[in-house]
């Protein structure tokens, strides 16, 4: 029974950390129409600075993680600006050549700053260890990742349905033309937006670190882990991709300890079951 | 059709008198080319970038022509997953570059599928870092330089079983080095005395092991013994300790490719007491391993030299051995007459090359990872001389 | 003239033969790799299904080959064939799968399937040899008279050979009604049905089709390199035969022939040039061309060439 807690709750941490990876790519995917297998690389570029601030300069965790969340995001801005906006509206299958080819070149770039092997970070006491809530044992960094992410995404759904932001950004998807119309900055709000996922990849990227590991093959390492949550979440909401993602994570982990010998069986099959029941995504209404 | 024949009868013809090597009287400084593949980019990377540096270092630190004889390396990135590059790129250093030897070859498959290219082209096969058990066989004119997961497994369990440990889980991951060890570890450990408690195989592409380690926690053994590639060993031993299986009694056994030197440094404390069997520490106390050191740190200053690179380093000597032996000669199947049985002592200890087998001989050393001077290294406190490949 | 112009491709590569006699195992592989972009362009370019997984079909291919070579049947072209029906009966089985969802939907279920067989088939280690990859495969000569060889020439020329009529066959293909029915669907999904078309029968074929290409493909690369290792079932290949096709462009043929040997001596060259940092220009040509080039490297040759 304690097992079956720690299981599911490890399921959970694992989950909401796939969630802050990838709810950008579902972002950029269905607010915005632009296939960015990229993605991952915001997440690499946020776990390199948080290791670098972290490891060489000893800079406090939390501070790190801020950082990484920033420099993804600022990253992610400056590639709208320059590289990506010219892509809105081409084919899909264009946007996946540049954005394949961006992720050789920061790959690349990674390599030459900081070399092919693995990154590794050392953990502030606060978040080493684990504490026992009545018999169940649970690592404090996962307790830490539940409540981090679970407030990632909860901002997240608040500020898009609330907020006037989230309203603007909203009409400027469902007709780009009439919201401009209207006055709307939509270049600026796809700008602001694009960069806000990148940097919650970046935000996955420090705190995977730890989790995930950390070298220039990490963007095509976990892309189909990404992409798996985007498609059984649908793309066009946040609450969708978090629910697929902790579902995803509760079956990989409760699968790898029950049935270790399926191996990665589990979590694929779920996917394509998941995928013909709810071909729209999981909460997705149906449309017409 | 017989234009085909023809065809390759006039290759062949041009091909002859290169493949036949010059007599020994060739001129000082006459090149010999060495085709070296290993996945320099990809998720075995830092194999790569380790063996070539390792290679760089040596033939810097023994500048002179060997018998008449200047090394040239060509390199080639094979990216470490798709065994049919590998084969091109060893097919195509053979043809195109008249390559003399093959060396390299990162993991298991890379070295399979080249094999036959060895073989027909009659060239020395160098295998700096794979280590399955089987590769030797595959071809008459492959030599390893590196080691096999048996000859390192064996002693642990050996150790394990004579120093407390009665029970043990083993940790391995799903593929064939994986399945080596777990085999070899079961056969040794139980014929000492202990007990397989649990045998867990994690699956090559793994975000996580913590679902296993719980398991682990569970079953409760004296120890755990894992097996994983380099370069995934820290995100083992970081959930090992988060999960508390040292307070719950575990103790952490392995083989050292769990506790890479390359980035053993940035691990921890977590790693601190935990025991692993290898043949190569970068802390190995003895002038040849000052020696290797200190050229390495001149190629490559930021990295420490691990097990792979003693392999890349270990490999340069024989082969120049080799070609001292045949004076220059660098007919294939001569040189790899003259490896057979060559003995020296190498960064890691002393060390020799199974006439019968063309596998590597050497010492088995069991370290504790220990701090000193600020910083990690795995400290040797007993070996196990002159071990050879048993599966 | 345009005679010459279908004729070019295939006068290259004969040429390749005789002017590059030690580049033939390169050479091979991208008649290989074309195979597989052809594949995909008929159930891309054409069809309209884009997939992630068409690796899944080049390795049951490679693996049917391979197998039947270890286990005493090594006549190759007999290997081809059963390699296309295994693949094409798997695509006819998994079409239903990912032809009944939406284009997101379908795109993952392909990507789904595929990594669902690779973990099968690295699971069937006793079978496949798992991650250690099948060995002992021993392929026969070629029609009983041109052996394997180490310069690749029977290798090059064999794959060429099976390039050359499965890229006339498929252009026959896209040419009868069935392939401008095709078109049609690419084109206008909605109003096919209403012209009696039966959408999803034609698709299923396609993809069936598609997939016995890509079969036959790994076939070639399981006799050529008397290999089969788990990356013929991996993310990589699809994603990298994906990236030939657009490339070199959709939906002529010709544009996967070109995609695939551009990007192969692309890759090639700029990996032995520079084996550390081959990628940085591998990715910045790619990122050119997606943001400066339409239709990738066809849509550029058209440009050069109003005239077509």
């Amino acid at each position: 029974m304690a097992a079956a807690v720690t299981v599911l709750l490890d399921g959970i941490a694992s989950g909401m950390l796939l969630f802050v990876l990838s709810v950008g790519l579902s972002v950029t995917l269905g607010l915005m129409n632009v296939v960015n297998l990229a993605h991952g690389a915001f997440g690499m570029v946020g776990g390199y600075v948080c290791a670098v601030l972290l490891n060489r300069a000893g800079v406090p965790f939390v501070v790190c993680l801020l950082a990484a969340t920033l420099a993804a995001a600022l990253l992610g801005w400056v590639l709208e600006r320059l590289l990506y906006v010219r892509l809105y509206g081409r084919d899909h299958l264009d946007q996946v050549l540049f954005s394949i080819g961006l992720v050789f070149v920061l790959g690349a770039g990674a390599d030459w700053l900081m070399g092919a092997r693995q990154q590794l970070i050392q953990l502030p006491e606060w978040l080493s260890g684990r504490v026992e809530v009545g018999g169940v044992g649970l690592g404090r960094y996962r307790i830490f990742l539940i409540l981090l992410c679970g407030a990632v995404a909860a901002g997240l759904h608040f500020g898009l349905v609330r907020t006037r932001f989230g309203a603007r950004l909203r009409a400027a998807v469902d007709d780009g033309v009439v919201a401009r119309g209207m006055g709307l900055p939509v270049g600026r709000i796809f700008s602001l937006t694009f960069a806000l996922g990148s940097g919650l990849a970046g935000l996955g990227g420090a705190l995977g670190v730890e989790v995930l590991g950390l070298d220039p093959n990490f963007p095509l390492k976990y892309l189909v882990y990404f992409l798996v949550v985007v498609a059984v979440g649908g793309a066009n909401s946040v609450a969708g991709p978090f629910v697929a993602a902790i579902l995803l994570g509760v079956l990989d982990v409760a699968g790898k300890y029950w049935v270790p010998q399926v191996g990665a069986f589990v979590i694929y099959t779920a996917m394509v079951v998941l995928l013909l029941a709810r071909p729209e995504g999981l909460l997705a209404r149906a449309r017409s | 059709m017989t234009k085909l024949t023809r065809r390759a009868a006039i290759l062949s013809a041009a091909a002859l008198p290169v493949t036949l090597g010059r007599p020994a009287l060739a001129q000082s400084g006459d090149p010999f080319k060495v085709g070296l593949i290993l996945p320099i980019t990809g998720p075995f990377a830092s194999t790569g970038r380790q063996i070539d540096a390792a290679i760089k270092a040596w033939l810097r630190a023994n500048p002179g022509a060997v018998a008449g004889k200047r090394f040239e390396i060509l390199l080639r990135d094979d990216t470490g997953v798709a065994p049919d590059v590998t084969r091109r790129l060893a097919q195509e250093l053979v043809v195109r570059e008249r390559v003399r030897a093959l060396a390299g070859f990162g993991l298991t498959p890379l070295a399979l599928s080249a094999a036959p290219i060895a073989t027909e082209a009659k060239v020395p096969m160098l295998v700096m870092a794979a280590a399955t058990s089987i590769i030797p066989q595959r071809s008459p004119y492959i030599v390893r330089t590196s080691f096999t997961l048996p000859q390192a497994v064996r002693p642990m369990a050996d150790w394990a079983a004579k120093n407390g440990i009665k029970s043990v889980v083993t940790m391995v991951t799903d593929f064939a080095p994986g399945l080596d060890s777990e085999k070899a570890f079961k056969e040794t450990f139980t014929a000492a005395g202990g007990t397989v408690a649990g045998e867990i195989r994690t699956p090559l592409r793994n975000p996580d092991y913590a679902p296993f380690l719980q398991r682990v926690r569970d079953i409760k053994p004296d120890a755990l013994f894992i097996f994983v590639p380099s370069g995934e060993g820290s995100a083992l031993i970081k959930q090992f300790s988060e999960r508390g299986l040292r307070e719950a009694g575990i103790r952490l056994i392995g083989t050292g490719d769990v506790l890479d030197d390359d980035i053993l440094n940035d691990m921890g404390e977590a790693v601190i007491g935990a025991v692993t069997s290898h043949h190569y520490s970068t802390a190995h106390e003895s002038p040849e391993n000052a020696a290797f050191r200190e050229a390495f740190k001149a190629v490559a200053p930021e990295m420490r030299p691990n097990f792979m690179a003693v392999g890349g380093w270990d490999g340069m000597h024989l082969l120049a051995a080799a070609l001292g032996r045949t004076n220059g000669d660098v007919d294939g199947t001569k040189l790899v007459e003259a490896m057979k049985g060559q003995s020296w002592t190498s960064p890691r200890g002393p060390v020799s090359i199974d006439p019968a087998t063309r596998e590597i001989v050497q010492d088995i050393y069991i370290r504790r990872t220990e701090r000193r001077d600020g910083q990690l290294w795995n400290i040797e406190f007993d070996k196990i001389q002159g071990v050879k490949d048993a599966v | 003239m345009r005679v010459l112009l279908h004729a070019l491709p295939w006068l290259v590569a004969v040429a390749g033969y005789f002017l590059l006699p030690e580049q033939l195992p390169l050479l091979s592989s991208i008649a290989i790799a074309a195979l597989f972009t052809v594949s995909l362009d008929l159930i891309v370019g054409y069809a309209g299904v884009v997939t992630l997984g068409q690796a899944a079909f080049f390795g049951a291919g490679a693996y049917t080959a391979g197998l039947l070579a270890q286990n005493g049947w090594g006549e190759p072209i007999s290997g081809l064939l059963a390699a296309a029906v295994v693949a094409a009966a798997l695509g006819l089985l998994t079409a239903p799968l990912v032809l009944r969802s939406g284009a997101l939907a379908g795109l993952m279920v392909t990507l789904g399937l595929g990594l669902m067989l690779y973990e099968a088939a690295n699971k069937a280690a006793a079978i496949t040899g798992g991650a250690d990859g099948l060995q002992g495969a021993e392929v026969w000569p070629v029609l009983g008279v041109f052996r394997f060889d180490l310069y690749g020439q029977t290798a090059y020329l064999y794959s060429l050979s099976v390039l050359f009529l499965l890229f006339w066959l498929a252009k026959l293909i896209v040419a009868s009604p069935y392939g401008l029915s095709l078109r049609g669907i690419n084109g206008n999904p909605r109003r096919a049905p209403a012209l009696g078309v039966p959408v999803k029968a034609r698709l299923t074929a396609a993809y069936a089709l598609a997939a016995a290409y890509a079969g036959v493909a790994g076939a070639l690369l399981a006799q050529t390199t008397a290999f089969v290792s788990l990356d013929a079932l991996s993310f990589q290949r699809s994603a990298d035969g994906l990236l030939m096709l657009v490339l070199g462009g959709l939906g002529s043929l010709y544009g996967a022939l070109i995609g695939a040997a551009a990007f192969t001596l692309a890759h090639h060259a700029l990996s032995e040039a520079s084996p550390i940092f081959w990628q940085l220009w591998l990715g910045i040509a790619l990122m050119a061309l997606a943001l400066f080039g339409r239709g990738g490297l066809m849509g550029l040759l058209r440009k050069l060439g109003p005239r077509g």
